[in-house]
């Protein structure tokens, strides 16, 4: 389609871009169908969409902007970019909210169409960016969007307003041009979506084609820009957000343990993808409650859990507070059941859209009394799948509560995930008591201190629990004070002894040396990129990422104690920091953030160069 | 339900747990009559399932020897839908009080009720709470002197039967602690309907809030001051059974029998209306104006949510085939790398 022969191509390994514009503008599709359209294509990708919580701000406000940031990449990468190389900017509201984050020398691609003086004006513009100056140090490409895409889809049969809601499908075309990628994925993703209706299918594929055409024949650009696939490990790949990842892993748990998933739920962002998505996976004998609150959720998956059922419930931060009664009766009862907790921004309602780690200390102690759980945290959108069945194995092998603490970032972030092959996934052992003979409800597994699961409907088990403490060994309801005693140190040895069961934290970098940055979940592609070029500049600098934060891996003691300094960061005021210096005494260096973003890799990078100043001596 | 005769007896359901309600509570009747009333249901003792939140009642099922669950304040509706949901096979018994279940637990009593998940909730009403050493509950009457309202409550009470009905409840019945042969037969009813079965049961806390229910339970006087509901009878009541209920347009009147007043006149009791009106009209007739109704007020056939649920879990396999995950791991584009 395109004429090579005319263009300049320059080889790039890593671009990163962000389509910006108004929540109506179709940022979000665009975004996803470039980043899957550059993950079939072969490159690595990492994502950051951002949206407003709003449905709809009113059009062409400063809070309605809606953004999409996609970095692709001719090698490993581990995060959506610090800053975008070129901003596509649809609206002038958009401009002004994302200007600040492109770098001078960007490239910033503006629907011009769009600078009327009222747009201007809702985005509190006194004067137009485009002509007065306001731009300078950028490369400013004017194009008319919405003017071409309407002169496209003129005879397309479409209203005037149709016709405008297609013109995302132009700007992308437009990048799919400037940076030499297939249209086919896109086109057939228009075909499924709109097979209903063929007269839009056809309209956003004539008006997709066109902005590539666009991009061909105009001087525009004079150059064209070719990022080569990455070199990742054999085997079939497909793109994943970690709330898909999230989703299938609790299914795959559900065939691993040979028992039918129950996910009781409330709609809260950004947990609700996972509900969705689970409620259309029937067929794999999933049931889905959609529950009158977060409590009846969880209470509903307790239920479930008592009935043998794979008890499953997801929430974010706000909807994990009114869970926690619940929790603590699920600790009380020791039923398996694993909580997802999506994190975003708090305290209270927040910022709905925005990512934060600043959950791990309610998970850790948000109940009555001594209530512990073991807590689990992916690293990237695909591990989202590995911990979800993670999560499961713990939670039925120790017969307990266990959290599944991802955040914002992670559930809708994607990454290019290497597809598993069932087989290749290890059962997951689940032994219900059936024999009378032996049978205490709070008789314990020597190994792991687990009681044992007596379903009803099993014969001559019947037998009665609830919130009020048990005697030990019967399960009767006990005010005994050593019983009481006794049992506090049971649940919370039966958390600690998970321990055993889990691998040894890694250290990547040197076993031994000035600085080592311990971090957890999300942050994991920021820290790792920071490592990595600190690494590369000599700097004694190593890392360890926790993947479960209770009971902590055996050797975390061990490993911090081999380095001069320990530098955690996280999105909050210091959580993980604050357990850690508790627990092993050490003076370990918060440095946080607590924007709703995730890290930028630079801000990792200056702290770390703060900290490790001289580079190793050769020698 | 089952294939096999059964041949259990009342004292299968005790269990060695000693009951520890105040002496003279009502709810030993009640825990009396549910076990009497368990061999007759014809289910394996370990199908059944006992779910509680808190409350004195709800101590209730540490004494029932099925399996049982004590839970939290509110919850047991929520606990008792999900494991009803993911156990159609088994039947589920909710055990709540005013409090538990209208209070703190009555948006998950809204809404069990709507859903019509096929479980029996026993609402255990004293208007009082009891547990907690006699505060005044959403059925107490306004007025009411307690210890946390020294000058009376100035709340209105709620209706147990008027909540259920404004819910959507398929089975709504009301009966008396003391009045046990009415109180079994209700429990058998309740036990035998298909989705959600709401028994509101009048229970003498005689500690704090003694003969709550006497001016019109007492057994000298109970004949004259309630109206048993009986399907397809009319409204007759009194010792002599010589007095009824009428409707005069959506007002219900007392009337005597006699002096040209007949059993024709008066309002037949049908628990089988689709729409709720009537059964409305029953829940409002309160002493001392009216006789008191007791028995059933409502059973109407709708499909259950657990049979649904599972319907559709059902129909989804049918129509794509049991879920395969690897198809699901290789879902939109792929793509190799050699």
């Amino acid at each position: 389609m395109a004429n090579r022969e005319n263009g300049n191509v320059e080889e790039l390994d890593r671009v990163t871009i962000r389509f910006a514009g108004d929540s109506g503008d179709g940022m979000q599709l665009a975004g996803l169908q470039f980043t899957n359209t550059s993950a079939v294509f072969g490159n690595d990708v990492s994502t950051l969409p951002d949206f407003p919580a709003e449905i709809r701000a009113p059009a062409g406000s400063l809070p309605g902007v809606s953004s999409f940031q996609v970095s692709f990449s001719s090698y490993d990468i581990y995060t959506p970019g610090d800053r975008p190389d070129v901003l596509i900017a649809m609206n002038p509201a958009a401009l002004k909210t994302n200007l600040p984050d492109l770098p001078k020398g960007g490239t910033l691609i503006v629907n011009s169409d769009e600078f009327s003086e009222a747009n201007l004006k809702k985005a509190t513009y006194e004067t137009n960016p485009l002509t007065d100056g306001g731009l300078a140090g950028y490369r400013v490409i004017e194009v008319q969007i919405s003017t071409m895409n309407e002169r496209a889809l003129r005879d397309s049969g479409l209203s005037v307003q149709q016709i405008d809601r297609c013109k995302n499908f132009f700007a992308l075309g437009i990048m799919f041009w400037l940076y030499e990628r297939p249209l086919e994925p896109t086109l057939r993703w228009i075909d499924d979506k709109f097979s209903k209706n063929p007269v839009v299918a056809k309209a956003n594929a004539t008006t997709l084609k066109a902005g590539y055409n666009f991009g061909d024949t105009a001087e525009l650009f004079p150059v064209h820009y070719r990022v080569p696939r990455a070199h990742l490990s054999p085997g079939r790949y497909r793109n994943i957000t970690g709330n898909e990842a999230t989703a299938i892993g609790f299914v795959t748990a559900s065939k691993l343990a040979g028992l039918p998933l129950f996910y009781g739920s409330y709609p809260i962002t950004p947990a609700s993808d996972i509900l969705q998505e689970l409620s259309r996976l029937k067929h794999h004998g999933v049931k889905t409650f959609q529950a009158e609150d977060e409590i009846a959720a969880v209470g509903a998956a307790i239920g479930a859990s008592f009935g043998g059922s794979l008890a499953l419930t997801g929430t974010s931060g706000p909807g994990l507070a009114l869970k926690s009664e619940a929790i603590g009766l699920a600790v009380m009862v020791e039923l398996p059941l694993v909580i997802a907790n999506i994190q975003r921004s708090g305290p209270s309602t927040g910022m709905p859209t925005k990512t934060e780690q600043a959950d791990l200390l309610q998970v850790m102690f948000g109940r009555s009394g001594e209530s512990p759980v073991a807590v689990v945290a992916p690293a990237t959108p695909g591990e989202c799948f590995y911990m979800a069945i993670e999560a499961f194995r713990i939670a039925l092998r120790h017969m307990l509560p266990v959290v599944f603490l991802s955040d914002g970032y992670l559930g809708s972030g994607s990454e290019p995930w290497r597809i598993p092959s069932l087989a290749d996934l290890p059962r997951i052992e689940v032994q219900f008591a059936t024999d009378p003979k032996t049978f205490q409800p709070y008789a314990r597994d020597e190994q792991t201190l687990a009681r044992p699961w007596a379903v009803p409907g099993t014969p001559d088990l019947e037998h009665r629990i609830g919130g009020l403490e048990k005697s030990d060994i019967t399960g009767n309801v006990s005010y005994d004070a050593a019983n009481h005693e006794k049992m506090v140190h049971y649940r919370a040895e039966k958390v600690a002894r998970i321990a055993r069961d889990i691998p040894h934290l890694e250290v990547i970098g040197d076993d031994e040396g000035e600085l080592l940055v311990l971090s957890w979940g999300s942050t994991y592609g920021a820290v790792i990129t920071a490592v990595q070029r600190a690494r590369a500049a000599g700097k004694s600098v190593s890392m360890a990422h926790l993947r479960y934060l209770n009971p902590f891996p055996e050797n975390l003691g061990d490993v911090l104690s081999r380095y001069k300094k320990v530098l955690i960061p996280e999105l909050n005021l210091g959580q993980l920091a604050m357990l850690i210096r508790a627990r092993y005494l050490v003076d370990a260096i918060s440095y946080n953030r607590i924007t709703g973003r995730p890290f930028h890799v630079a801000e990792i990078e200056e702290k770390i160069n703060e900290l490790v100043r001289q580079k190793v001596g050769v020698g | 339900m089952t294939s096999e005769p059964i041949a259990l007896s009342r004292k299968d359901f005790v269990t060695d747990q000693e009951v520890r309600w105040c002496p003279g509570c009502g709810d030993y009747s009640i825990l009396a009559q549910t076990q009497k009333l368990m061999p007759e249901l014809g289910i394996p003792r370990e199908k059944i399932v006992f779910i509680s939140g808190i409350g004195c009642n709800s101590r209730l099922p540490y004494y029932m020897n099925t399996y049982g669950f004590h839970s939290i304040h509110g919850r047991a509706p929520a606990i008792a839908t999900g494991l009803k949901a993911s156990r159609p096979d088994l039947q589920v018994w909710v055990i709540t009080g005013d409090g538990d279940g209208l209070s703190i637990g009555g948006n998950h009593m809204l809404h069990i009720i709507r859903r019509n998940v096929d479980v029996v909730i026993v609402l255990f009403n004293n208007r009082i709470y009891g547990l907690t050493k006699g505060q005044y509950s959403p059925t107490s009457e306004q007025g009411k002197v307690t210890k946390s309202s020294p000058l009376g409550t100035i709340d209105y009470p709620v209706s147990p039967i008027m909540f259920a009905l404004g819910a959507g409840a398929t089975f709504v019945a009301r009966s008396l602690d003391i009045d046990t042969h009415h109180l079994v037969a209700t429990l058998e009813r309740a036990a035998q309907h298909k989705g959600t079965s709401f028994v509101e049961v009048f229970q003498n806390c005689n500690v704090f809030n003694d003969g709550a229910f006497m001016e019109f339970a007492d057994k000298a006087v109970r004949p004259d001051r309630t109206v048993i509901l009986e399907d397809g009878k009319p409204l007759v009541f009194g010792k002599e059974r010589d007095k009824g209920v009428k409707l005069n347009g959506t007002r219900p009147e007392v009337v005597d029998l006699g002096n040209g007043v007949s059993e024709a006149d008066l309002l037949v009791h049908n628990e089988k209306l689709a729409e709720p009106t009537t059964a409305f009209i029953l829940a409002q007739m309160e002493h001392p104006e009216f006789p008191v109704p007791l028995g059933v007020m409502r059973a109407i056939e709708r499909p259950t949510y657990d049979v649904l649920m599972e319907q559709q879990i059902q129909d989804a396999i049918a129509g794509r085939g049991e879920g395969d995950v690897e198809a699901l791991f290789s879902e939109g584009d792929t793509w190799t790398v050699e």
